[in-house]
């Protein structure tokens, strides 16, 4: 059709010179397309192929090592489950509140709409800025030390202004006739978004919450900034302990020259990737779930 | 009536208990502000604000020590740089292609698994960058160094495509189909509908997304800290070792840096700097934003 119009307006050629530019910038579009497709698919590959090898029950249970073959993942494992645990008691409450208070309550003046700013600046804010923040407030302000408890507590800070946005994402495709329904039976406010709003809105808040911590557990700029270690040869045992985490043991041994660490920071990447894939199996699982049950 | 008023009670309680969750997200802000202003005005005591924004030369942790930020300033501009030669040509291709051209089977199955790329940790780049990208360039480039601003420039725009790609995306579809329909109906191909109809309609959206894409690569950390060595160095050259703003504090965490030492201000006044520019880009890209929404509800 396009060619019959044109036919009628320029001339055969240009037409066709037309016609092919057209069809030079669709492939240019496919091959950006692809580049992305691609980069993924070789740094999947490169990561496999690198540390599969290096993947054992051994190298899960052990301690790290300054011999590469002896040095495994586990204190860092338990390092990250343990701060991404605490890391989600804190950031959880605290972003689902506001995120109710500025769905539900909210929509009220100038202050309202100061916090709605606020938060969606501080969701661009570099990670490495929330380390500073975390080295000055509870490294040193609050005398924390390079604690369990000093990397969750910057960790949330990190992840509050996500979990805050996806939560009002999850509010905000809740039906008003629920909220009317409810009201209409006499429930006051609160008894409408305990009782209504929020189970029905809570497939969708787990799942924003999951894809925050997940984001929280690759994090590592952050807590190398608090000074969390690179070489801990024991797994953290409280909240006042020192730890290391999964990308922090992967870029200690990034770090060191030897062919056999770069093994090993392959395998713990498999080892990260991995938690990250079952935490985003879970949440597509439960939401799938809880949309049955809901329904 | 008692059973009444403590439901009243509680309600207000319960209301204000979440306004004061919501409130705190500000302290947040008021914090990073104040810990930066806090450690960078004990900074600027030391060294004159000029030594440090105009200094060409950064030796904080050596013993002859000079202040002057911008080499850390070029390498970061630098990777920056790199990156978005990668990232914006891409980024919009890719958003062009999958709004104006793919059947919307394929924009539903490709879109996701780019956006796999923006959820992988950054220290996984980091150590593609290093240990994959940089040998391949080696063979290619002569004189590349095993450290260089080119491998982790290439792998940081990898990271930020999707970001791109997705925000320009949803700014091209949200164009009036008429204006497509209109294109057509003059005889335009599909590319000079996208190109000169639904691109500049959509030109404040993307131009958003591609000032929000370069907020993003200036403060990214681990590609950088791993892959771009820690040598400041005063030089647009992507083949030679560099650090950039966000490396250089992570080398010095990775010290035991005493604090109330000026090397452990400097990260800190390093930080407010960068603070400040991403702060600004954000705005920048939030104002972009704003109006391309006036333009089309």
């Amino acid at each position: 059709m396009t060619t019959a119009v044109a036919g009628t307006v320029g001339t055969t050629v240009t037409t066709r010179s037309r016609t092919a530019r057209d069809w030079l910038f669709t492939s240019f579009g496919l091959l950006s397309t692809l580049l992305g497709l691609v980069a993924l698919g070789t740094l999947l590959y490169d990561v496999v192929s690198d540390g599969a090898g290096r993947l054992s029950w051994q190298f899960m249970t052990s301690y790290t090592s300054r011999r590469a073959a002896d040095a495994g993942i586990y204190a860092a494992l338990v390092g990250s489950l343990f701060v991404i645990t605490l890391t989600a008691a804190i950031a959880v409450p605290l972003g689902v509140a506001a995120a109710v208070h500025l769905e539900e309550y909210g929509g009220r003046g100038r202050l309202s709409r100061l916090i709605e700013i606020n938060i969606a600046n501080l969701a661009g804010v570099p990670s490495i800025i929330y380390g500073l923040l975390g080295l000055g407030l509870f490294v040193r302000g609050m005398g924390m030390g390079q604690s369990v408890l000093a990397g969750a507590s910057t960790l949330a800070l990190l992840v509050l202004p996500v979990v805050i946005l996806s939560t009002r994402e999850a509010l905000r495709a809740v039906p008003s006739s629920l909220r009317e329904g409810s009201y209409a039976l006499g429930a006051t406010k609160w008894q409408t978004i305990w009782n209504q709003v929020l189970p029905a809105a809570f497939p969708g808040i787990l799942t924003g919450l999951i894809l925050s911590l997940s984001r929280a557990i690759g994090e590592t700029a952050p807590l190398v900034t608090i000074g969390a270690l690179t070489y801990v040869p024991f797994a953290p045992d409280g909240i006042w302990s020192p730890f290391t985490v999964l990308p922090i043991q992967v870029f200690a041994w990034v770090s060191r020259p030897q062919a056999s660490f770069a093994e090993n920071a392959a395998a713990g990447i498999l080892v990260l990737l991995g938690l990250l894939l079952i935490l985003n199996a879970t949440a597509i699982t439960l939401r799938d779930r809880l949309q049955r049950h809901t329904r | 009536m008692t059973r009444r008023r403590l439901r009243l009670v509680v309600e207000f309680v319960i209301e204000r208990a979440l306004f004061l969750s919501a409130a705190g997200s500000i302290l947040i802000t008021a914090g990073i502000i104040f810990v930066l202003l806090f450690e960078t005005a004990a900074f600027l005591r030391e060294v004159p604000l000029a030594d440090f924004l105009f200094g060409t030369v950064w030796t904080p942790l050596f013993f002859d020590k000079h202040f002057g930020v911008l080499p850390l300033v070029t390498g970061t501009l630098l990777a920056s740089g790199i990156a978005m030669l990668v990232a914006l040509p891409a980024g919009l291709m890719t958003a062009i292609y999958l709004s104006e051209y793919a059947p919307s089977v394929v924009r539903r199955t490709v879109k996701p698994i780019l956006e796999l790329l923006a959820g992988v940790p950054t220290v996984v780049y980091g150590y593609f960058a290093l240990l994959f990208v940089t040998p391949k360039l080696q063979a290619l480039v002569p004189g590349l160094s095993g450290f260089n601003a080119l491998s982790p420039g290439i792998v940081m725009g990898i990271m930020i495509l999707p970001l791109v790609s997705s925000l320009s995306e949803d700014a091209l579809r949200s164009v009036p189909n008429g204006l497509r329909e209109g294109a057509y109906a003059l005889g335009a191909t599909r590319m000079e509908a996208a190109l000169r109809v639904v691109f500049p309609a959509a030109f404040s959206g993307i131009s958003a997304a591609c000032v929000l894409a370069v907020s993003r690569a200036i403060g990214e950390t681990m590609i950088v800290a791993i892959a771009a060595g820690q040598q400041p160095r005063l030089t647009l050259d992507p083949r030679v070792p560099v650090e950039t703003m966000t490396a250089y504090i992570v080398q010095v965490s990775l010290g035991d840096t005493p604090g109330g030492t000026i090397e452990y201000r400097t990260i800190f006044a390093v930080g407010m700097l960068l603070f400040v520019s991403t702060f600004v880009l954000n705005l920048f890209s939030n104002w972009l934003r704003e109006r391309f929404r006036e333009e089309y509800s």
